[in-house]
């Protein structure tokens, strides 16, 4: 019983900071759970501009979603971009980060140049990017100046590769500041261990790969989060570089949500989307967080 | 005498907050250069004629760009003072619940169920009797642009209807233009299709299908010439990368394309380059097949605000908006046919006339923005856009889809 009473409540233990992160508790709970209920049980009815909560038609929506081919393109495309961005951006921004870290000259200079697509909105890194792969006036056109006639790189206007155009902006535009993460992180591993690895005589790229890299474990994460997140919602890029074309070639699911919300002005088909677009994340983020944190408490 | 009124005017304002001077803010998507000149004469217009002050909310990238931020705009509580959609169904649910300025006593002080001509755009702005928009122009989609210049350039005479224009593709193509230039925004290519169908497929099939939403005649054997001149058209683009529809506008103007199938705002474009209709370029109405337009065009609505002294000054800019002058100096900027017949357009061009012609002949139509749904027309957006642009795709599985969503339409 004194035992008992000695033993800390676990309610009131850090009291303070339990009251001080009760707005951020009801912020989680009203805006993020409570509106995501309220946008999946509207998904079920048929709601045109203003949401109409007894108009309930069940999988309809769904149905049409799966049947229409923009969104089934938005679907494949978001894969393509995201795969191809997550592993180029991680390597790009590791390899950049590796260079950097030679105790270069230079290396304010380089890490500003690096990190400068950073500080763009996407707005204006698409725009800039359209006119550089524009035939008219981008690269194209200088190669040719050159003297090569035949040289021909538009991917913009090859429907089969424009959504490789928008990748290139895009992983222009955020490895930089993924090089800065790895930067910190690479900052942060002992002095000591680099010595012992020296004094062992274990090569440069091994001590990198099978010591460094696996000590960076969590700015691995952070990183993979920060990429992951910025996939997703992958939206004004397309906007600004195609508006979604040629034709429907780069079309993404976020700009299908937008549009079938104002511009068709049928509520229920873009939450139906929104949906889908919570179901993929939660499918990929429920294994991770259930190996992440499910494994340290059983270890 | 100008200090005293000054002085008056600043008294007037402290003492009793009486009717002052009021910035309106006015979001619309006119950002080409014939529509700014255009949009200009309304904000002139208004600075002058009243006391108020027009504030521009131009939003570039196009009415699909335009329309989700103005909408949700509205929806979310930060309403614009008024705002530029266009006439038909695309404020309906806005209206019905109760986010718009009721303009009835403005419409009946004004007069303009007298004077709105064709009918049909007061009907689109009514709502169970009640009058919700300021209809300001007419534009019908049924034109198609040729250029002189490229004509001349390979030998051949300029048509005057769609086959012979489908006849002299080839003699362009070898003189390395592009027969026929088409920006790939969405709606430019569903509009596209939808002047070939009243052309091709004639007024009975358009209306069947647009109007009656009947999916037989969508599915059927007129509609299916209409997808296949379609896809002969889109092999004839197949070179035209363009986006915006006035750098389409300007590949025929420069004479590197033949032609262009696009609606009468094109005219404001060949006026800012200072070229002459039936001297550097030909319009035909109907594709010069079937000499129909459709009266669809641009409204003002006022989104509701709580400040009665804002509803004044929108409900003056609304009387200000119909009034004969400014009709007429915006509707000649902007190569659109003014909403009342009483006004005289007599520096109009050929192309405008032949419009005032058809338009008093009352060969027209309604637009399709009255006919369909938002979500109907964003599901033909989604499919002509995708059919434009992908040679693989068949006239026959665009019909089919086409079909599906006449079906579904409501």
């Amino acid at each position: 019983m004194a035992e008992a009473t000695k033993r800390p409540n676990s309610l009131t233990r850090n009291l303070t900071a339990k009251i001080a992160s009760l707005p951020m508790i009801a912020t989680a709970l009203v805006i993020f759970i409570g509106c995501t209920l309220w946008t999946i049980y509207h998904s079920f009815t048929r709601s045109r501009l203003l949401p109409a909560p007894d108009k309930w038609v069940g999988l309809d929506q769904y149905e049409r979603l799966w049947n229409t081919r923009r969104w089934l393109v938005s679907i494949e495309n978001l894969a393509i971009y995201g795969i191809c961005s997550l592993i180029l951006s991680l390597v790009i921004g590791f390899t950049l980060a590796a260079l950097l870290d030679q105790k270069i000259r230079g290396e304010n200079v380089f890490r500003t140049i690096f990190l400068y697509p950073f500080a763009l909105s996407f707005i204006v890194t698409g725009l800039a990017w359209q006119w550089i792969l524009n035939p008219q006036f981008g690269i194209q056109e200088v190669v040719r100046r050159w003297g090569l006639e035949s040289f021909t790189f538009d991917p913009l206007n090859n429907a089969d590769i424009a959504i490789y155009g928008i990748l290139i902006a895009g992983i222009w535009q955020g490895s930089g500041f993924i090089m800065v993460i790895m930067l910190a992180g690479l900052r942060g591993i002992d002095e000591e261990i680099w010595k012992a690895a020296r004094v062992d005589g274990i090569p440069t790229w091994k001590t990198y790969v099978f010591i460094i890299i696996p000590m960076m474990r969590p700015v691995f994460v952070t990183a993979l989060v920060l990429i992951a997140s910025g996939i997703i919602k992958v939206y004004d890029l397309v906007v600004a570089q195609t508006s979604g074309g040629p034709g429907i070639a780069t079309e993404v699911p976020a700009k299908y949500v937008i549009e079938k919300m104002f511009l068709s002005q049928n509520l229920g088909q873009g939450f139906a989307a929104s949906t889908m677009m919570l179901l993929s994340v939660l499918v990929v983020l429920i294994p991770w967080a259930y190996l992440e944190f499910g494994g340290k408490r059983r270890g | 005498m100008k200090t005293i009124r000054t002085l008056a005017a600043t008294t007037a304002i402290c003492a009793a907050g009486a009717a002052h001077a009021v910035d309106l803010e006015v979001t619309h998507w006119w950002t080409s250069g014939g529509e700014a000149a255009a949009v200009a004469q309304f904000a002139k217009a208004f600075n002058e004629k009243t006391e108020h002050n027009w504030v521009d909310g131009a939003i570039a990238g196009g009415g699909g760009t335009a329309r989700p931020i103005m909408i949700s705009r509205i929806l979310g509580g930060d309403p614009m003072d008024a705002t530029q959609l266009n006439h038909g169904r695309q404020a309906e649910e806005l209206i019905e619940a109760g986010l718009m300025l009721d303009l009835t006593d403005v419409a009946e002080a004004e007069g303009w169920k007298d004077i709105v001509n064709p009918s049909s755009l007061l009907d689109s702005c009514t709502v169970d009797g009640r009058i919700y928009c300021a209809p300001v122009n007419i534009h019908s989609w049924q034109w198609i642009w040729l250029s002189h210049k490229a004509y001349e350039d390979a030998g051949v005479d300029v048509p005057s209807n769609w086959d012979e224009f489908v006849a002299s593709a080839p003699a362009l193509e070898e003189a390395g233009k592009i027969p026929l230039a088409m920006g790939q925004q969405p709606w430019q290519s569903s509009g596209a299709f939808g002047v070939m169908a009243i052309a091709i497929a004639g007024q009975d099939a358009w209306s069947a299908v647009n109007i009656d939403k009947n999916a037989d005649v969508a599915g059927g054997p007129e509609y299916a010439k209409v997808f296949e001149a379609a896809a002969n058209a889109r092999a004839f683009a197949a070179k035209s990368n363009v986006q915006d529809w006035n750098q389409a506008t300007n590949l025929v103007i420069t004479g590197q394309a033949g032609a262009q199938i696009m609606g009468d705002w094109a005219q404001g474009e060949f006026q800012v380059a200072g070229q002459v209709a039936g001297e550097d370029y030909t319009c035909l109405p109907g594709l010069g097949v079937n000499e129909i337009i459709s009266t669809g065009g641009d409204a003002f609505y006022f989104p509701k605000q709580d400040d009665p002294e804002v509803e004044a000054a929108q409900k003056e800019l609304a009387a200000l908006l119909l009034s004969p002058e400014v009709q007429v100096d915006f509707n000649l900027a902007k190569g659109s046919l003014p909403i009342r017949g009483d006004v005289d357009l007599a520096a109009a061009n050929d192309c405008m006339k032949k419009g005032l012609e058809i338009l008093a002949s009352g060969a027209i139509l309604p637009d399709g923005n009255q006919t369909l749904s938002p979500d109907t027309s964003g599901q033909i957006e989604d499919l002509m856009v995708e059919f434009w642009n992908d040679p693989s795709y068949s006239a026959a599985d665009a019909q089919a889809r086409y079909a599906e969503i006449i079906a579904d339409a409501d």
